[in-house]
């Protein structure tokens, strides 16, 4: 099993730190990752972009390119990975954050209503939790449970106290992902 | 008469080299301060028994060769990065005396950054600065505290303003920064100099020694040969010339003797 | 972590450079900030060695005074790094030289990226000629290291450690924007204790740092020979010392190469990544392909290339720049294959479909059977 994700959107949307969880996952799954971020001098507001490879074998390059999955949360992120998900890959993105859905039927197509789902209960830094809940529901590469290991693996032991609340995010993005071709 | 073998014994000596000072001949032109620095640096460390516990930077100029005069451990550094090197040493062998001996092109011109950066971080390290306000070692070349109007080799109509700049007072920027705890400019002209010149560097070092902060000796000096004068002449010259310019005496003194 | 029994953790290449250097018992680091490799003095910052192992830590007012606090360190024994990217590796090209020329150990982490000048902050491999040739002034090498993991980039501060008393010259671990900011799993070794002043003073009898002096004739450190006869001889014992390494130390690593291999890639650090992918990707199709990785760049692996090309008649050489380590693979060749170039500048990587593109091109030549000896191409 090799998994080849890109996750994009703009930086402050927790991009990075879901790159990072989905990472330390893999690894409580006895898998290699690795963790790939475009970095440049943006910050939030900017563009943000990791790529994670979660494998049995070795991982051999850290880029790659064509995706497995591309999770994309901004419009500009969508066109820019959708024509390079790979044949037969998967494609999620957040229906807040898109006004132009994926277009291509060669690939499975979900919509995450995540952005919404953030606001309506009150609680936005769950965002990338939710999108990360879908993600699993559709390619279950971890279990909710390893995630949880790798939450705190993942997170300062001060914040320790958020990973129920991660937690339950993770199980609502579950629910609330929908296929839509 | 007495022979002189008579003459010299142990019990008749009133003055002596230093120990930590060898037998290579020096290559200081006659009249320069140089010498008289090196030596109050060997007596110092001699008299404070510090020997095996002294790490000493020399610059690029004229005292590059320090090291072949005096028996510690010597570093030469690249130029004007004498303070870098000692900051890292000092840090990583904190109960050593670590100085810096430099001249004004090496402190003051091409090493300004590490210079300013080394006071303002205040390292427990010991600077040593002879200021003679020429380039010696290559020849007799505009120094960065070279006076206004004096004639060098590359400001041969003397020092203007709107070609050659200002004379940088290195030591009184020194004064301004939070780091620096001892800076005094002396001179090593006459017996009462030296003995001033010796006691200020000795605070310097033992400053280094109780971490006090950073100490800058400045030593304003002569350079017979780079103003192209006798060694009489340079004294009187500096004497005239140098002192109203860089006038001698502590700057700032934060350590309070216990 | 429960990971088998290993203590894997998920780190950036950056932060695993701190991490490493703390344990393997560096004793102090100085530096100063640049994209991409920050991350190396802000791990220290945070991590605070300085109460732990003892270790120093300061941030210097320029990569010139970096260079200098490194040398300084090393006169007097001290196991000492710096890292930086490649402007700032460039500032310091003197104070390199005054290392070398003084024999003294220092490890120096090159975290590339892509230039010249101020260039971009984004991955690159264009600094082979600086760390392997150098920039200073001089007859002087410096061991150079090419780690192409995040697992290797801690092993590397071990190797350099001691590589760098053991031949006392500085060592300069060369790696690229990509592998600092990556985040792979590592195992990091334990920790070693800072050698003690005593230790010091066995192990180094040549620095100046005055233990023993009453004992010993004075230390100095100095590059400055007047007499040109008296600089040969030291040139020609730094000679001799540089030949020995170059039999003892050369290190690399074959991917997929076996006695049926008809193409060769020879590839380091993150291009050597990439070049993997594209070898499964070409073995798939059925084409017996495989790679060269040198892990030390200089002393740089001829002896095996040149075995490689006697039946190997066309090298790829991957590199993420417009050429530079190609000149040594042809030098290595002894005009026994033929050598292409493949790779992006500039802060762009290649993909692995790129290599694949290159060899496809590389192959069409050497099908038309028309490429002059020692023609090379992108």
């Amino acid at each position: 099993m090799t998994e080849e994700i890109i996750i994009s959107g703009f930086g402050g949307q927790g991009v990075l730190s879901m790159g990072k969880i989905l990472a330390y996952a893999g690894i409580m799954e006895d898998k290699h990752v690795s963790w790939m971020p475009a970095y440049g001098p943006e910050q939030r507001g900017g563009t943000a972009n990791v790529t994670v490879i979660v494998s049995d074998e070795v991982v051999s390059s850290p880029i790659v390119s064509a995706y497995d999955t591309a999770i994309v949360l901004n419009q500009p992120s969508l066109e820019k990975f959708e024509p390079q998900v790979k044949p037969g890959g998967t494609i999620i993105y957040d229906g807040h954050s898109i006004i132009q859905p994926p277009k291509r039927d060669d690939i499975n197509v979900y919509r995450i209503d995540a952005m919404e789902e953030a606001a309506r209960t009150g609680n936005s830094k769950v965002f990338n939790m939710l999108v990360l809940g879908g993600f699993l529901k559709v390619r279950p590469i971890a279990t909710v449970e390893d995630v949880v290991k790798g939450l705190h693996k993942a997170l300062p032991e001060r914040h320790h106290k958020l990973i129920p609340m991660n937690e339950e995010a993770i199980r609502r993005g579950m629910q609330i992902i929908q296929k839509m071709n | 008469m007495l022979t002189k073998e008579q003459l010299i014994v142990p019990e008749n000596r009133i003055y002596g080299k230093p120990t930590l000072m060898n037998e290579t001949p020096m290559h200081y032109c006659p009249g320069c301060s140089h010498g008289v620095v090196h030596k109050l640096v060997a007596e110092i460390i001699e008299e404070m028994g510090m020997e095996e516990d002294t790490i000493a930077i020399c610059p690029v100029g004229c005292a590059v060769f320090a090291y072949r005069y005096v028996d510690v451990d010597w570093i030469e550094a690249s130029h004007g990065r004498a303070p870098a090197c000692a900051s890292a040493i000092k840090r990583l062998w904190p109960n050593k005396l670590v100085f810096t001996y430099q001249g004004d092109g090496d402190m003051a011109c091409i090493g300004t950054g590490e210079t300013i950066h080394a006071l303002n971080r205040g390292e427990n390290i010991a600077m040593i600065f002879i200021n003679n306000a020429i380039y010696g070692m290559t020849g007799g070349q505009m120094a960065p505290t070279t006076l206004m109007g004096m004639k060098t080799a590359t400001c041969p109509y003397g020092r203007q303003a709107d070609l050659h700049g200002y004379p940088l007072h290195i030591t009184d920027l020194a004064v301004n920064l939070e780091g620096t705890c001892y800076v005094t400019r002396q001179a090593v002209n006459n017996v009462a100099n030296i003995r001033k010149a010796k006691k200020a560097i000795r605070q310097a070092f033992e400053n280094s020694l109780n971490k006090k902060g950073t100490s800058l000796v400045e030593i304003v000096s002569t350079c017979a040969s780079g103003w192209k004068m006798t060694p009489e002449q340079a004294n009187q010259w500096m004497v005239d010339n140098m002192f109203p310019y860089y006038p001698l005496g502590d700057l700032k003194n934060t350590v309070v003797k216990e | 972590m429960d990971n088998g029994q290993k203590d894997l953790v998920l780190l950036k290449g950056n932060e695993v450079i701190a991490k490493a250097a703390i344990r393997y018992g560096y004793d102090g680091f100085f530096g100063y900030p640049i994209t991409p490799q920050s991350e190396v003095l802000e791990t220290l910052a945070v991590d605070k060695p300085w109460e732990t192992t003892g270790m120093v830590v300061l941030q210097a007012e320029s990569e010139l005074a970096s260079i200098n606090m490194l040398y300084g360190a090393g006169c007097t024994g001290k196991l000492v790094f710096t890292s930086s990217s490649s402007p700032g590796i460039a500032l310091m090209q003197e104070g390199i030289s005054y290392m070398a020329g003084n024999e003294l150990p220092g490890v120096i982490v090159s975290v590339g990226r892509g230039g010249p000048g101020l260039g971009t902050i984004q991955p690159g491999q264009a600094d082979y000629y600086q760390a392997v040739y150098g920039g200073g002034n001089g007859d002087y090498h410096t061991i150079v290291l090419a780690p192409n993991s995040v697992q290797e980039m801690s092993d590397c501060m071990g190797k350099a450690a001691e590589l760098t008393f053991k031949w006392r010259m500085p060592v300069i671990v060369l790696s690229d924007g990509m592998l600092g900011q990556m985040m792979e799993t590592v195992e990091l070794p334990p920790y070693r204790p800072r050698r003690t002043e005593e230790e010091i003073g066995k192990l180094c009898p040549w620095a100046t740092n005055g233990i023993g002096l009453k004992n010993r004739k004075y230390n100095f450190m100095s590059t400055l020979e007047l007499d040109p006869a008296v600089m040969e001889e030291r040139n020609q014992k730094m000679a001799a010392k540089y030949r020995q390494v170059e039999a003892e130390e050369v290190d690399y690593e074959l991917y997929r190469v076996d006695d049926d291999t008809e193409y060769l890639i020879v590839a380091y650090g993150i291009s050597s990544r990439i070049s993997m992918k594209a070898i499964d990707l070409l073995q798939e199709t059925g084409i017996k392909i495989g790679m060269l990785r040198p892990k030390t760049l200089w002393p740089f692996p001829n002896k095996i290339i040149s075995q490689l090309s006697e039946r190997i008649k066309s090298i790829l050489c991957v590199e993420q720049c417009e050429g530079q380590m190609i000149n040594d693979v042809r030098l290595a060749t002894e005009g026994q294959a033929t050598v292409f170039h493949s790779g992006r500048s500039g802060g762009m990587v290649s993909s692995p479909m790129e290599v694949v593109e290159d060899f496809k091109s590389m192959a069409r030549e050497r099908m038309s059977n028309n490429w002059p000896k020692g023609y090379w191409m992108k």
